[in-house]
């Protein structure tokens, strides 16, 4: 299932897609927890009772805020949530 | 000088009364060709969402009898009236229904629910049961957020987006526009084709600023009816552009209040160049009857052993 948290306003569309198909048994032990310096990460069980992870609901309305340290302008070459997710998971919309 | 005081006239005390030209049709349904008591397993779904919330009862798997109503300033009281209103006309009382599931924005604050589940999984196994197996892709134009959901043959989501930051493009619009224009909701959708010419969109659908812009328009010259063709061609813009995102397949259906909206309805099968799927079913229970098919569902695999 991909999963997309975020939301689009008038300034534009801010999604991150989660593949919850490649997180089921994560082969990174999780990393996107640890990874995220805003601790966005969670993992839950899902509807269909898989342990996957998703973007804490009150992150889900402050996404551009929330990851703009990240983006190339707060001196990151790469994200450092995809960056952590081996399985390639993760994917931002912006 | 002796004034004489008179009494004052009577003013009268007749109050006009405010009509809500917002109010949808509350609706309780009950399949009278069925009997529940004969029933081995007996489900129930209630959906309680920021602007309406339903309850839907399953019997033995299939669709029996459903309520649905505004939602109050309380989740587990508008659970409860939701469920006490189909109840009611079934003669059913709580301990007859084996499983609750509760869905919705409110899901958590049903008070008998046994397990919670999302609207997301809901409205696509509720669609899966109303539109068959071939429905794919999923529009949830809820009261004050919107989805955009795909799913397999068996209802299971494989992809989804939400959209509950901004009440653009939601029920809760509508309804400011319908008491603005001071026209009944159920009338808005036929009355939006009755223009001579389809006007351009209205340049934002957000709810905050609905009322400046349809004032604006109104004294520019449109009348109401063009107004309201313009705000519906900006919903189904904006949930158009929602859908885009995901991609649409065929076998397209949408759940939600605004599903019975002809004029957002038929403006977002233009844009897509896709016919919506039909049912005889309220489109606004799909996330309820998709709880109470998924409390079924684990039923029969206790049942099962």
């Amino acid at each position: 299932m991909i999963a997309n948290y975020g939301y689009k306003d008038g300034s534009g569309e801010y999604y991150i897609s989660i593949d919850t198909d490649k997180c089921i048994g994560c082969a990174a032990e999780r990393a996107c927890l640890t990874a995220c310096p805003k601790q966005m990460f969670e993992i839950i069980t899902d509807d269909y009772d898989d342990e996957v992870a998703w973007i804490k609901k009150p992150n889900c309305r402050t996404l551009s805020y929330d990851c703009a340290d990240c983006k190339p302008s707060g001196g990151y070459t790469s994200l450092p949530c995809i960056t952590a997710c081996t399985p390639g998971a993760i994917k931002h919309s912006w | 000088m002796n004034a004489e005081v008179t009494a004052a006239p009577a003013v009268a005390e007749t109050v006009p009364e405010k009509k809500e030209f917002w109010r949808w049709q509350e609706n309780t349904w009950v399949d009278e060709t069925k009997d529940w008591k004969t029933a081995k397993i007996i489900t129930c779904g209630i959906d309680v969402g920021s602007v309406s919330s339903q309850a839907v009862l399953v019997v033995d798997g299939e669709l029996y009898g459903f309520n649905s109503m505004r939602t109050g300033n309380n989740s587990p009281d508008s659970a409860t009236n939701a469920l006490q209103g189909v109840m009611d006309k079934c003669g059913m009382k709580l301990e007859d229904i084996h499983y609750v599931v509760g869905t919705g924005y409110g899901r958590v604050n049903v008070p008998f629910a046994h397990k919670a589940i999302t609207e997301i999984a809901c409205h696509a196994r509720g669609a899966n049961y109303m539109g068959g197996n071939g429905v794919r892709t999923i529009l949830d134009m809820g009261g004050q957020d919107c989805k955009a959901i795909h799913c397999d043959e068996k209802g299971k989501v494989t992809n989804f987006l939400m959209n509950d930051k901004c009440a653009a493009g939601t029920g809760r619009g509508m309804e400011v526009i319908s008491d603005l224009m001071q026209i009944p909701i159920a009338e808005l959708g036929p009355r939006s084709f009755d223009v001579d010419v389809e006007p351009a969109a209205v340049s934002s659908v957000c709810v905050v600023f609905a009322k400046s812009e349809a004032l604006g328009l109104l004294k520019a010259g449109y009348t109401k009816n063009k107004v309201i063709a313009a705000y519906c061609q900006a919903m189904a813009e904006r949930v158009v552009s929602l859908l885009e995102r995901i991609g649409v397949e065929e076998g397209f259906f949408i759940t939600g209040g605004i599903a019975k909206n002809p004029g957002v309805v038929k403006r977002i099968e233009k844009l897509l160049g896709i016919k919506a799927m039909e049912t005889k079913v309220d489109s606004q229970i799909a996330g309820a009857l998709g709880a109470a098919l998924f409390g079924y569902t684990l039923m029969a695999k206790k049942a099962a052993g």
